[in-house]
């Protein structure tokens, strides 16, 4: 279900949906054009593409201000307001209410103690992606994640690196859900471009590249064919890079190999190892140019400890080249089983499970494949009004990612611009980096709201 | 749980392998009780008078480490609480979070009752139930007792759900007490500056109180230690929810050390938890916003130990994601993931009806039936043995095979040619890839269905019965 395994699969499968989806086009009303909180999205570019993208641009300005654009100052006041009002008790006439024999006139006092966790006795590798030319690549900066020795955000240790986003490039036009397509349309078939479109406007912190295009079913070009993409890549950003190959167990060592070549020195995340193919000639590839590897395997946490097993001990992987990418279920679909498997995983490597202590990385787009996220309405006749399916996806991704980090996974690789944005500020607020003014919420319970 | 071996269960029970139980062991039902399959008055003959002393006991032994409440009355009523466990592969987490979406006394009367028919009937259909919201909050925005109790009158008349009532005047909160206290509601909430008083109106009415101490825990212990010393035992514990910045990492921290301290021993603490994402309403006033945040922070505390929580966005995509997430967490992880593998009947198939293939993971399992029963398609489905791996990664592991599909027929008896006139095999539109593997294999007729189930009753309109050759 990782996504160098799912996209020829899904190419097909989502340009089934796209006829479905365009007819399902509505117009719903007036639409009031408001991109001003929008960063680098271009107001004339929302308008030529037409009325529905200028609908879903409002809902990306609308999700935009969760970064922090000017447009909270109004709700400041707001807040403030609040604050003025917090209600200070009167000590009321006590002798009113004359009951209970247990009734105490003062407060018996008491202090919570609790102690950091004494079990979690082992560090997470740390796993640095990118290499900048101190170090034999080009990349402007690197990725450095893993290095935990707690639960995520937990108390108990302060959480070395933040969660980091990658997101999805491909190297032919592919068939998407609508609300993801919408924002590549202009991109798609020109991989550098659509590279520099995710760092410069929906500030990635990596670009997967996914050559799709090699599946024999798909186009099959040649590993050759392919790395030319991943030099092309290279060039128009400067981020680290994940490589993923089409998913094809046969094709994929070669194209791996191929691009690992052309990469050399870049310290990118070959996608993927797996029990299923040539696992060894893929960690070759990554020692002998340079690169770390990322061991797949399908919601198994044997499986997984056998596959990182035989990355370092039959193939001499080093333990700061692997990231582990343990299945990606999304919600409604399996992600209590991906949730639990990474939540074991990491408590495993947090006592002392030395196969176990590897960052992880989500293929957190599978999200995309729940129903909820691009289906029009349900299906269930039964059920109540899903609403619009422009907001269903991102949240979907959101909420299949923020869970997975809480169970310790440590890099996203993503598809929506809001999902990436919304991801990032969830996770590090919690990770204890976003700086904002205090809320006064003593007196939240009278709060006067509008009706939706 | 204060026990960890079924020896020590077995010692109290009668010993006398009975069965009345429905196992056959007291042995083996001393394991189910461990592992809280089983309930202390399975045992009938426990409960007999004799044997009073040894049923207290194991009351004792076996109580869950975070104390249960129960709010509301009847059918409807929800036990929040109950856990024994940090992790959920562990045991399992107990009691899925109750969700409350509110209203509010300066709502007028037709859009409240609107919005509590709303909440009320609000639901979404996954593997064979509905996921539907577990409670109404009754704020008082207004802060006058007569319309407090007003509009609390007004929504017990128009729902049946469990109801939270919130102000943190005691005067206003006794008003609506008043009126709902026989619905067993939920207060909101003793704080260090009103405890007396709302201690007052829960023990008369000996009703659970939630108790709210923004951010400081030893104020939210004493707060504890006092309502329990008084008597109250049913008590929630809300340390203030912080929609944002550093402060929302000390809450996630809060609420992780009291849960923490309760599992691991500490009985003056260990109490159910509130969240309260609402409070993302308090920095994000344009609704998408605001309902992406509330259900970020509704999602982190559905995973990070909130038993009951009140929101405010009744959006469709919010309440979906939360409904379902608090699902996933609190699904039993010990229940299995696979079915056996077999053909099944959907409905009642004849010899017209499709043969369609999917896995034997279970969700897809059940969410293809459901689609396929639900849209009175009769046919039989066949689970593959894929490892309980879904059709995607199944095909791409090599868990779903041409051979295997064949392995299932034969296992099931299932002659194409005997049990259909179409000789005919329906595909998972993610499986395509092995259509020439199966034509070859089975000498059948191959089709490829819809990538998703939801999409099988539009693709039977236009691809069934298949063409005659």
């Amino acid at each position: 279900m990782t996504k160098k395994v799912k996209i020829s699969e899904l190419t097909n499968m989502l340009q089934d949906l796209d006829i479905e989806a365009l007819e399902g086009v509505e117009i719903e009303g007036d639409i009031e054009i408001d991109i001003g909180g929008l960063g680098g999205f271009d107001p004339n570019l929302a308008h030529a593409l037409g009325h529905e993208t200028a609908q879903l641009s409002v809902h990306l300005a609308n999700i935009s201000r969760l970064l922090g654009y000017p447009v909270e100052q109004a709700f400041a006041s707001a807040s403030m307001s609040m604050a003025g009002q917090q209600p200070q008790m009167q000590p009321q006439d006590k002798q009113q209410i004359p009951f209970g024999s247990g009734r105490l006139s003062e407060l018996l006092s008491a202090k919570l103690e609790v102690e950091p966790a004494q079990e979690w006795t082992h560090t997470i590798q740390e796993v640095t992606l990118g290499a900048t030319s101190s170090d034999g690549g080009s990349r402007k900066s690197t990725v450095t994640i893993g290095g935990e020795k707690a639960l995520p955000y937990y108390f108990d240790a302060p959480m070395p690196n933040r969660n980091y986003v990658t997101m999805d490039v491909f190297d032919m036009p592919i068939g998407m859900a609508k609300a993801v397509k919408v924002n590549y349309e202009d991109v798609m078939g020109d991989p550098g471009e659509w590279a520099k479109k995710v760092v410069n406007e929906f500030n990635a912190d990596m670009v997967t590249v996914h050559l799709v295009s090699t599946d024999p079913m798909i186009k099959d070009t040649s590993p050759r064919e392919a790395s030319k993409v991943v030099e092309d890549v290279l060039q128009a950003v400067d981020v680290p890079l994940v490589i993923g190959g089409s998913g094809n167990p046969q094709k994929d060592p070669e194209v791996l190999e191929k691009a690992a070549e052309v990469a050399e020195g870049e310290r990118v995340l070959l996608a993927s190892a797996s029990l299923n193919l040539d696992y060894e000639r893929i960690a070759k590839a990554a020692i002998n140019y340079g690169h770390a590897v990322l061991s797949w395997t399908q919601l198994e946490i044997n499986a997984q400890k056998e596959l990182n097993r035989k990355l370092m001990k039959q193939c001499n992987v080093p333990r700061e080249s692997i990231v582990m990418d343990p299945t990606t279920a999304a919600l409604g679909y399996g992600l209590d089983y991906a949730y639990t498997n990474m939540e074991r995983i990491r408590l495993a490597g947090l006592m002392g499970d030395e196969e176990l202590t590897f960052p992880m990385s989500s293929g957190t787009t599978n999200a995309w494949g729940a129903r909820e996220s691009w289906m029009k309405s349900s299906p269930m006749k039964d059920d109540s009004d899903w609403g619009p399916r422009e907001y269903r996806g991102p949240i979907w991704e959101i909420v299949t990612g923020l869970s997975l980090a809480l169970a310790g996974n440590d890099l996203f690789m993503m598809m929506h611009p809001t999902s990436v944005q919304v991801l990032k500020e969830i996770t590090q607020t919690l990770y204890g980096s976003v700086d904002k003014e205090t809320v006064d919420i003593s007196n939240w319970v009278e709060i006067e709201m509008e009706v939706q | 749980m204060k026990v960890n071996s079924p020896l020590e269960v077995y010692k109290y029970l009668p010993g006398d392998n009975c069965g009345v139980c429905g196992v056959d062991t007291c042995m083996a039902f001393a394991s189910k009780l461990l592992d809280r399959s089983g309930q202390l008055n399975d045992c009938t003959p426990l409960l007999e008078d004799e044997n009073k002393d040894k049923l207290e006991k194991l009351e004792h032994l076996l109580a869950p480490e975070i104390r249960e409440v129960e709010i509301g009355i009847g059918d409807k009523s929800v036990v929040i609480g109950g856990d024994d466990v940090l992790y959920r592969h562990k045991l399992t987490f107990f009691n899925k979070t109750a969700l409350a979406y509110d209203v509010w006394d300066t709502l007028d009367e037709d859009n409240l009752v609107e919005r509590v028919k709303y909440i009320e009937d609000f639901k979404k259909f996954y593997v064979g139930e509905f996921l539907s919201p577990d409670m109404i909050a009754i704020r008082s925005s207004s802060n006058d007792p007569k319309k407090f109790a007003d509009t609390v009158e007004k929504v017990m008349e128009n729902t049946e759900l469990p109801l939270i009532l919130c102000s943190f005047d005691p005067v206003v909160l006794r008003a609506g007490v008043e009126k709902a206290h026989k619905r067993n509601p939920l207060l909101y909430a003793a704080t260090m500056s009103n405890w007396q008083e709302v201690a007052d109106i829960a023990l008369e009415y000996d009703l659970a109180v939630t108790l709210f101490s923004p951010n400081d825990l030893d104020n939210l212990k004493s707060l504890a230690t006092s309502f329990n010393k008084m008597g109250g035992e049913k008590l929630v514990l809300d340390p203030g929810t912080y929609p944002t910045g550093k402060e929302l990492n000390t809450t996630f921290n809060n609420i992780l050390k009291i849960r923490r301290a309760g599992i691991g021993g500490d009985k003056d603490i260990a109490y159910p938890i509130m969240a309260v994402p609402l409070t993302s309403w308090l920095v994000h006033k344009d609704t998408v916003t605001a309902s992406y945040w509330e259900t970020v922070l509704a999602s982190v505390f559905t995973i990070k130990y909130g038993d009951v929580m009140i929101l405010h966005s009744t959006e469709p995509y919010a309440m979906m994601a939360e409904l379902h997430l608090g699902d996933t967490i609190y699904t039993d992880p010990r229940k299995p993931v696979t079915v056996d593998p077999g053909v099944y009947e959907v409905g009642s198939p004849t010899p017209e009806s499709p043969l369609i293939i999917t896995t034997n993971f279970a969700l897809t399992y059940y969410t293809v039936e459901s689609d396929l029963s639900s849209n009175s398609i009769n046919s039989y489905l066949a689970a593959v043995d894929t490892d309980g791996i879904g059709v995607e990664a199944a095909v791409a592991g090599g868990q779903l095979t041409a051979s295997k599909i064949k392995e299932v027929l034969e296992l099931a008896d299932f002659s194409l040619n005997e049990k259909t006139s179409h000789n005919t095999i329906i595909l998972p539109g993610l499986a395509a890839r092995l259509q020439g593997d199966v034509e070859d294999m089975l000498d059948a007729n191959v089709l490829i269905g819809s990538a998703d189930s939801g999409r099988l009753p539009g693709w039977m309109d236009k691809n069934w019965p298949p063409e005659k050759e």
